[in-house]
């Protein structure tokens, strides 16, 4: 009797297992598809996070050791493919001199360091995760990382009306494709932790495409004729985060960061908090 | 088959959604009744957003001179508009000093440069209440509770034995830190400038953005569990439903690290948008915490339509304020210092 009732469900799971490795819908079930609003377009609602090692270095890298010595293997570097298609990236020759020397003092320059905003595309890709609200005038996006923010502007387009850290962004629907075009950079953000900069002429294109109802397909061609010779393209698959309850918590990381660069203004004789 | 299995399922799920609709704009009527929220008038019909919920989306401002509390020689619960038209006066004018050079020894900020302080703002409603608390219904706080005390008293002796606000930045007020500003809540509360509000509303959320230090509040639309009790935010955990038109937010695991007038971590905050014409949300809040206040209390401010667009707000990352403020405290103390050995001498 034991061996007759598991007999059909284990045919049953080799049939869902062909079915899931065919890549075909499973009986009963639609096929996936992403989500779309009640006026039809796709809807990027909810919370993602890209799975990747870019934010130590958007190219491909290997394993290398930490900046602080007292952090071991907690601080490594982790290695990554990169984002990067092609490469390696284009840099003009003074601004190649410029990335070796971010390279060498990112210890005291990389912006994350100090709980600055993370610029574009680098908020895209940081190890937190951010969500979209979409509404169809604004698409908002809201980082956990620092709180940072970026609005899309769908209607009601202008120019940027001065330069910011995570830039001016207006986007417009080609099919399932959202496209953001941004520009109003300021030049103190970075791509990653291994010094790869811009410039104020910074213009990003980035295309966010639903592959499924749990995955977006993400591309950016990135263009700064002051820093590159010619425009380079990212992509990388972003992840919907499926926790019960998934939500931004706060990482309000000022708190964390006024000693390290307050702290030498400290009162002579008063002690750290 | 299978389609059709799934079109049914749609039509039911239509029905049971048109039911809920119903149900809930009755309750909502119901309960607006009770609430004595602002009744809408003239036929006013709220917009919807394409999936059906009330459309709050747009750009606001709680911008106001009325005080949180009556003051002790106001009586009465509201201004005649010629009283209250003296009072703003009045008020713009102490705001003015501090933009205009010259007016008083320490020009601040010159705010018609840097900021849009209240004097500027085109964008504020009449509101001839002559406190935002509406209950108790003498517009003031309800008494401190004996641990409530304690608590205020604690923190002072806390902030005297930590030292002058020069010492350290970790001595200055939050908002100088660009942590968070005092009035970005919850509750909102008009602050001294730039009070201005985006709200956004996508599949199962409602954002408002708070154009100081650019904090997204991200309000959840589906009934979730609070988060435990282990975990405290500076905004707490907020979640929100619709009771009829009237967007409901409830807010509790607060880190009392920006306490409201001297609230505790166990406060929890209830608030109620309810867009009552094209350029008005009220916005009426009630604040339970029984560890601090002898009962709940209850203010209410309106929220004006206002224009865009919401320039990022990079506070932390342009701060030179704590760093020369800190540097010129550490030369006047070297300054201090030589004079002192020179006499000495």
């Amino acid at each position: 009797m034991t061996i007759g009732n598991s007999t059909p469900k284990l045919v049953a799971a080799a049939a869902l297992s062909i079915c899931a490795l065919a890549g075909l819908p499973l009986s009963g079930q639609a096929p996936a598809r992403a989500p779309r609003t009640a006026d039809g377009k796709p809807s990027l609602d909810g919370i993602w996070q890209a799975i990747s090692e870019a934010n130590w270095d958007i190219e491909g890298h290997s394993a290398a050791p930490g900046r602080v010595l007292a952090l071991g293997a907690e601080d490594a570097t982790v290695p990554g493919l990169g984002i990067v298609e092609g490469g390696p990236l284009p840099y003009l020759p003074d601004a190649a001199k410029k990335r070796k020397d971010n390279f060498d003092k990112r210890l005291t320059l990389d912006p994350e360091i100090k709980c600055y905003l993370p610029g574009v595309p680098r908020a895209m890709y940081m190890a937190q995760p951010f969500q979209i609200i979409q509404g169809s005038d604004f698409i908002m996006m809201a980082f956990q990382y620092a709180g940072a923010i970026r609005t899309i502007y769908m209607r009601d387009q202008t120019e940027a009306p001065a330069d910011s850290w995570m830039g001016w962004s207006n986007g417009r629907w080609e099919g399932d494709t959202l496209v953001i075009d941004t520009t109003g950079f300021n030049d103190l953000s970075w791509f990653d932790r291994a010094g790869n900069f811009h410039s104020e002429a910074l213009h990003v294109v980035e295309r966010l495409t639903p592959a499924g109802p749990d995955h977006l397909n993400y591309e950016a061609t990135i263009e700064d004729k002051k820093v590159f010779s010619r425009p380079w393209k990212i992509s990388m698959p972003i992840y919907r985060r499926k926790e019960k309850g998934a939500r931004l918590l706060e990482f309000r990381c000022v708190e964390f960061v006024e000693d390290l660069i307050y702290g030498h203004l400290r009162k002579p004789g008063t002690k750290a908090q | 088959m299978r389609y059709r299995a799934v079109a049914s399922l749609g039509v039911l799920l239509v029905a049971i959604a048109v039911m809920a609709v119903t149900t809930r704009s009755i309750a909502g009527q119901a309960s607006a009744a009770r609430a004595k929220a602002p009744a809408a008038t003239k036929k006013w019909t709220v917009p919807r957003t394409p999936d059906g919920q009330p459309d709050i989306q747009g750009y606001w401002t709680n911008s106001s001179y009325t005080p949180l509390e009556r003051a002790n020689n106001v009586a009465k619960e509201y201004y005649t508009p010629e009283e209250f038209a003296v009072v703003v006066k009045e008020a713009a004018a102490r705001e003015a000093e501090q933009t205009e050079p010259g007016t008083i020894a320490d020009v601040h900020y010159d705010f018609t440069q840097f900021g849009l302080d209240r004097s500027q703002s085109a964008f504020v409603k009449s509101n001839l209440r002559t406190s935002l608390i509406v209950d108790p219904p003498g517009g003031k706080l309800p008494p401190l509770t004996p641990e409530g005390q304690k608590r205020a008293a604690d923190r002072a002796a806390e902030r005297r034995r930590m030292g002058a606000t020069t010492d350290a930045v970790q001595n200055m007020p939050i908002g100088t830190r660009c942590l968070i500003m005092a009035g970005s809540g919850p509750p909102m509360m008009s602050a001294g400038y730039n009070s201005n509000y985006q709200i956004v509303q996508g599949k199962g959320y409602v954002m408002i953005l708070v154009e100081m230090i650019h904090d997204a509040r991200i309000i959840p639309i589906d009934n979730r569990a609070p988060l435990p009790a282990t975990m405290t935010q500076w905004m707490g955990d907020s979640r929100g439903h619709w009771d009829g038109d009237t967007l409901v937010i409830e807010t509790t695991n607060l880190n009392a690290k920006n306490p409201f007038r001297g609230s505790s971590e166990k406060m929890k905050v209830t608030e109620r948008l309810t867009r009552i014409d094209a350029d008005t949300i009220s916005y009426r809040f009630t604040v339970d915490d029984p560890g601090t206040w002898t009962t709940p209390w209850t203010a209410e401010t309106p929220m004006t339509k206002s224009v865009g667009p919401i320039f990022e707000h990079a506070c932390h990352e342009g701060n030179y304020g704590v760093m020369n403020t800190l540097a010129g405290a550490r030369l006047e103390e070297k300054k201090a210092a030589a004079g002192a050995a020179k006499t000495a001498k």
